[in-house]
């Protein structure tokens, strides 16, 4: 099999330079006697990589993107994200746009530019400039509710964008679009990643979508949620587009779902 | 139609352009071309606003309630034709309108809706510049909440008229009289407005917040007060109503010192003077002003943020 040769090159530069992402022992537990929710997680990710995170609803998935997006703090354990501590390094998209809607696609977007001290004379050209990103030039003005759901989470994408962090974590950003608009994302997505360098931590309980983007695929437990397996992708050509429809994805999909699969049925017993 | 073409087995592959097989695939894949197709299917999914004649939908908003107007004017009249009251306690629309018409003549009905008027605004005014950072104190301080959110929830409930007697004890027949009564009643409304707005702020929308990099009086400002807006504007609605009833209640109580002559002082004079036509005056005068503030002030401003927001019915 040609996707799970080991190591791949994204993992492999990880090693040298300082992760944008660094987990060690992270633990979290929500009451102080219950059991821990993730348990023991060390994970490095390096810059610019695109890891998906994959795992059963209620493994902790979500848990962990907040603490590393700094919104939970973690029972034990040490979180580095950017070299610094969690809450200044990442921007987080979730499921929902979350777009507020008493504001206008490009007001949402200067929103975030403002709140990071963006000068307002810098912002109009930033928030063009962000809307170009993500195709919607001349969607400044429209209401959120104009928006279709795929344009709201480009929107979203490109409010996240304006944070400047070196670290994007999408928390199943694609999870409630229809499956042709989700396609197209993910084509946009990997051009966008291109174009940016940013390093990106993506959720999803997708199997072929986790293989379709990321660069590795780490496979969660659930209960204690850990990080029990992960495969390197890497595309079947240097240059050739990956595709969700392709062999190659097909035949890691169906590889990791058996796990996934074996993951979820060791609770039966 | 495509269920007929499909079994005709000779059509050549490729001579319409819809006949693709799984090998020919590679032909989209340029930058150029998903740039294109995610345009299309922005137009796809981008619902086009019907257009509307302004016209035509404000005569459809109009003429039901002016029809509900005159059919009340018409079950008032065949109750006054059938004398179920004598005519001096049920006076029929033209007597009132004859009233009305001397009211205005001496000056009196504009003086009396002037006072009332220029009470109720200053002191729902006064209602809202307290109510709302009382409000937000309430909705963001959480002990705050936990010791003064149930009495203020409990004034609410408290008719304002239960404090006139004592309000003309401490403060005699003059105007504080009246804006203690305005103010108990209305500040109430206006604090419960919006903690209801701000306790159906979605959490997520705070947690977006934090993640931007909101700090504390950032979120508030940016995040919290704008979303919370739609439940503080039912807030300040309720509490111009509770401002304009308990401003008619005091002053029909509480008449004469220095106290000016309002609408509630105009009624009262009505039935002192056993003048039911100035009574039905001052009811349908104190009923109009209701109405008309609705109209043209909240009516105009709660249907802009419903419309922004996508929650409008008509939009």
């Amino acid at each position: 099999m040609t996707t799970t040769t080991f190591p791949a090159s994204g993992t492999g530069t990880a090693v040298e330079t300082a992760p944008a992402v660094r987990l060690r022992g992270l633990t979290k537990r929500f009451a102080p006697d219950g059991p821990p929710v993730l348990d023991g997680i060390d994970l490095d990710i390096a810059p610019g990589e695109f890891v998906c995170l994959l795992g059963a609803s209620g493994c902790g998935k979500s848990t962990l993107l907040n603490i590393v997006a700094g919104l939970e703090a973690p029972t034990a354990g040490d979180v580095e994200v950017g070299g610094a501590a969690p809450g200044k390094g990442a921007a987080l998209m979730f499921q929902d746009s979350a777009l507020f809607p008493w504001l206008t696609a490009g007001r949402n977007i200067e929103l975030a530019l403002k709140l990071r001290g963006v000068p307002r004379a810098e912002r109009e050209q930033r928030v063009e400039e962000l809307l170009a990103l993500v195709r919607l030039d001349g969607a400044a003005g429209k209401r959120v509710h104009e928006l279709s759901g795929g344009m709201r989470q480009r929107v979203a994408l490109a409010r996240a964008l304006a944070q400047e962090r070196d670290v994007l974590l999408m928390d199943e950003p694609f999870a409630a679009l229809d499956a042709i608009t989700r396609d197209l994302l993910h084509d946009e997505l990997e051009r966008i990643w291109t174009t940016t360098g940013r390093t990106v931590v993506f959720i999803t309980h997708n199997v072929r979508e986790a293989v379709r983007l990321g660069q590795r695929v780490l496979l969660m437990s659930s209960r204690p949620g850990r990080i029990v397996r992960e495969w390197p992708v890497t595309p079947a050509g240097e240059h050739e587009k990956r595709r969700i429809e392709s062999p190659q994805v097909s035949a890691l999909s169906i590889e990791i779902t058996d796990h996934l699969r074996e993951e979820i049925r060791r609770h039966a017993r | 139609m495509l269920a007929e073409e499909e079994i005709t087995p000779a059509r050549p592959a490729g001579a319409r352009g819809d006949s693709v097989r799984p090998g020919d695939q590679p032909a989209s894949g340029s930058t150029t071309d998903l740039a294109d197709v995610e345009a299309g299917r922005d137009v796809l999914q981008t619902a086009t606003a019907p257009v509307r004649r302004r016209g035509a939908a404000a005569l459809r908003a109009v003429y039901p309630p002016v029809l509900a107007v005159v059919l009340l004017l018409a079950v008032w009249q065949v109750v006054v034709w059938l004398e179920v009251q004598p005519i001096w306690n049920l006076p029929g629309p033209r007597e009132v309108a004859e009233a009305l018409a001397r009211a205005t003549a001496s000056g009196t009905m504009w003086e009396a809706l002037g006072t009332s008027l220029s009470r109720g605004v200053l002191g729902f005014l006064a209602a809202v510049a307290i109510g709302t950072p009382l409000g937000i104190i309430v909705a963001r301080v959480r002990w705050v909440r936990v010791t003064f959110g149930p009495i203020i929830t409990g004034l609410q409930v408290l008719p304002s008229v239960a404090w006139v007697p004592a309000a003309i004890i401490w403060f005699g027949l003059s105007d504080a009289t009246v804006y203690f009564v305005v103010l108990m009643g209305a500040v109430p409304s206006v604090v419960n407005g919006l903690v209801a707005g701000v306790d159906q702020v979605p959490p997520l929308f705070r947690r977006v917040g934090r993640v931007l990099g909101a700090g504390p009086v950032a979120l508030v400002k940016d995040v919290i007060l704008p979303a919370a807006l739609p439940g503080y504007l039912a807030g300040l609605k309720q509490g111009w109503a509770f401002s304009w009833r308990s401003l008619m209640a005091a002053e029909i109580i509480a008449v004469g010192g220095s106290i000016g002559f309002g609408l509630g002082a105009l009624l009262q004079q009505g039935r002192e003077l056993a003048d039911m036509s100035i009574v039905f005056v001052a009811i349908i005068l104190i009923l109009v002003v209701g109405i008309v503030i609705e109209l043209v002030f909240f009516a105009p401003i709660e249907r802009t943020i419903l419309r922004r927001r996508g929650l409008a019915t008509d939009a």
